[in-house]
C-alpha cells in the first residue's frame, strides 16, 4: 500500500503556512538526506539533487526533527486545532 | 484547567494499543463497566521470526477474564481520551481545546503561566503540569533537558485495520470482549533492526504496529514506511490481517531512552509528566501508559501538598521525585537502564541472532530418517556453523569491533553466544 493511499484515509485540517521550516541552504550542502528516508509519511522526497518538503500529510511525530544532524530544521506543533486529527 | 492542541483530548495521541490501568482503577474503580474499552487482554504471543523460520510462545490465562482484567485493556485513544477527559471535566476541571501552548512564564525564577499561541493568551497559575509529550519542546525551552539523540528515540508506525468482529474472534481465538496481543519481537519482523511488530485486537479492527530504534533506522538503507509494509506482507503476519481494509494511518515517536534520557522533571512552579519526562520502560514489557498515569497522579498529589502549604518552590514540589522514587516508575525505569545502551551495542540480538535461534528450533522439529541422537548432534552442529558464518562475516565483524572478541567469538561461537544472551537477558527481561 502506497504512502498517499495510507494518508488519504486520515482526517487532517491542514493549515496554510507550514509549521515546520525547512533551510534548504543547508540541505543542498547534507551529504545523506537521511529526512528523505525516516519520514514515516515521505514528506521529505528529491527531485534530482533538490530537496522537497511538503507538510500536508505530517503526522506531528518529530522523527526528522531528531533525526536531522544539519540544523536544517525548525520544528513545531501546527496552530491549534489543524494538523492531523487522529480517529482511532 | 488543561490545555489541549488538539479539537479534542486523544486527537492528537498515538500509542502501541495497551492502556495498563492500575492508576486508573484507583481513580475510577471498575472504570471498564463505563469506559469505551474495545478489549480486555487476555494473553500475550510472542513471535521471534527469521525471514523463513519463526517459534512462538503463548502466555495467557483464565484469570485475565476476571476484573481487573491483569490490569490491561486494548483501547483507541480518540475514544477514550474523549471519555476520559469528560470523568475531568465532571470532577471541575476545565478544558480549552485547539490551544497550542508556545512557552512557559517565567517571574523571578518561577514558572508562573504559560503562553498560548496567537493573540494575548497567557493564563497564570500556582503551578504548571507539562504533559506535553515524547517531542518535548517547552521542556527543552526551559532548559531542564539536553537535545534527545536518535539513539533515545523509536517511532512507530500503525494502521488501524478493520475486520469484522466474528473473523477477529475466530482468527485469534476470541470470545466476547475477549483480546491479545501478538508481539513480534524484531528479527524479521524489523529487517533486523531493534524494534518490533505488534499487532493488538481491537473490538471491530486490528491494530498494526512496526516500531524500531530511530538510530539503527539512520544507519540502515531502508525507508521507513518500507518497513510497516514488510512486516504486513510477511509470512507470518500475513494471514491475521487479510481480507482487512486500512483505516487510518498513525506514526510517532517513543521515548525509548529510558532512565539515563530522563529530563529534570521538576523546578520552581513547574512539573513534568509522562513521555515528556521520557517516563517509559523499554524493555520486553514496553509499558508507557501506567508509567503516564501514575506520574500525572503523582503530579496531582504534589500539587495538592503545595497548596496546602502554598509554596509552589521546587523545594516544595520536590516531594513529586520522592513520590515517582518510592513507586515504579523511577525503580522499573531504573532497573532496564541498561537496555538503551544494550540494544545499541549489541545489534546481532535484533537479526542474525534469531536467524539461528529459529533455525535450531526448526531442526529439532524436522522430520527424516536419522536417529534423533545424530539429528540433535546435527541440529547444534548446524547452530555452532550458523553463529561462526555470522562472527566471521562483515557484519559480525562490524558488530564485534574489538579484536579480541571478534576472534574469541570465531573460535568459540557457542561461547560468546551464551555469555551474549546471558547479558541480553539481564538488561532486557
Amino acid at each position: 500500500m502506497k504512502i498517499d493511499d495510507k494518508l488519504a484515509l486520515n482526517l487532517f485540517h491542514v493549515d496554510s503556512e507550514a509549521h515546520i521550516k525547512v533551510d534548504k541552504e543547508k540541505c543542498r550542502k547534507c551529504p545523506h538526506k537521511v529526512c528523505t528516508r525516516v519520514c514515516p509519511v515521505e514528506n521529505y522526497t528529491l527531485e534530482g539533487d533538490e530537496l522537497v518538503f511538503a507538510w500536508e500529510g505530517c503526522l506531528e511525530c518529530g522523527t526528522c526533527n531528531i533525526a536531522c544532524d544539519q540544523g536544517a530544521i525548525t520544528w513545531d506543533y501546527p496552530r491549534g486545532g489543524h494538523g492531523i486529527c487522529f480517529r482511532f | 484547567m488543561v490545555l489541549e492542541r488538539g479539537e479534542n483530548p486523544g486527537s492528537k495521541n498515538v500509542f502501541g494499543g495497551i492502556l495498563y490501568s492500575t492508576v486508573l482503577n484507583r481513580l475510577i474503580p471498575n472504570f471498564w463497566e463505563k469506559a469505551p474499552i474495545e478489549r480486555h487482554v487476555k494473553g500475550i504471543q510472542i513471535f521471534l521470526i527469521s525471514d523463513k523460520n519463526a517459534v512462538s510462545i503463548g502466555v495467557e490465562s483464565e484469570e485475565h477474564n476476571k476484573p481487573p482484567y491483569n490490569n490491561s485493556f486494548i483501547i483507541t485513544r480518540n475514544k477514550f481520551d474523549k471519555w476520559y477527559a469528560n470523568q475531568a471535566e465532571e470532577a471541575g476541571a476545565f478544558i480549552i481545546p485547539n490551544t497550542v501552548v508556545d512557552d512557559l512564564i517565567w517571574e523571578n525564577g518561577k514558572v508562573v503561566g504559560v503562553k498560548a499561541r496567537g493573540g494575548d493568551g497567557e493564563l497564570y497559575a500556582d503551578a504548571v503540569i507539562v504533559a506535553e509529550g515524547v517531542n518535548s519542546l517547552l521542556t527543552g525551552k526551559a532548559g531542564l533537558r539536553r537535545d534527545y539523540e536518535p539513539r533515545q528515540v523509536a517511532l512507530g508506525m500503525k494502521e488501524v485495520i478493520e475486520l469484522p468482529k466474528e473473523v477477529i474472534e475466530e482468527r485469534f481465538h476470541l470470545n466476547g470482549r475477549e483480546g491479545v496481543e501478538y508481539k513480534y519481537i524484531a528479527g524479521d519482523a524489523t529487517k533486523g533492526i531493534w524494534g518490533g511488530g505488534n499487532i493488538y485486537t481491537n473490538l471491530e479492527s486490528l491494530s498494526v504496529v512496526t516500531w524500531v530504534g530511530l538510530k539503527p533506522l539512520m544507519e540502515q538503507n531502508i525507508k521507513a514506511t518500507e518497513l510497516l509494509e514488510h512486516f504486513k506482507n510477511h509470512p507470518f503476519v500475513r494471514n491475521y490481517i487479510k481480507g482487512g481494509k486500512t483505516i487510518e494511518y498513525q506514526a510517532h515517536l517513543a521515548p525509548d531512552g529510558g532512565y539515563d534520557s530522563t529530563p529534570k522533571y521538576f523546578t520552581n512552579g513547574l512539573l513534568v509528566v509522562g513521555d515528556a519526562a521520557r517516563f517509559l520502560n523499554a524493555s520486553v514489557h514496553y509499558e508507557g501508559t501506567n508509567f503516564a498515569m501514575a506520574s500525572g497522579e503523582a503530579a496531582a498529589k504534589t500539587i495538592m501538598e503545595a497548596k496546602k502549604k502554598n509554596d509552589f518552590t521546587a523545594n516544595t514540589l520536590s516531594y513529586y521525585q520522592k513520590l515517582l522514587s518510592g513507586s515504579f516508575v523511577m525503580k522499573d525505569l531504573k532497573r532496564y537502564r541498561k537496555m538503551n545502551r544494550f540494544a545499541e551495542a549489541n545489534p546481532e540480538f535484533f537479526g542474525p541472532y534469531f536467524d539461528v535461534i529459529t533455525q535450531m528450533a526448526v531442526d529439532f522439529f524436522t522430520v527424516n530418517e536419522l536417529p534423533k541422537r545424530t539429528a540433535e548432534f546435527q541440529m547444534l552442529k548446524r547452530f555452532r556453523s550458523g553463529l561462526k558464518q555470522f562472527y566471521s562475516s562483515e557484519l559480525g565483524a562490524k558488530y564485534n569491533h574489538n579484536w579480541f572478541t571478534r576472534t574469541f567469538a570465531r573460535i568459540c561461537p557457542l561461547m560468546r553466544f551464551m555469555w551474549q544472551s546471558l547479558k541480553g537477558a539481564l538488561a532486557f527481561i
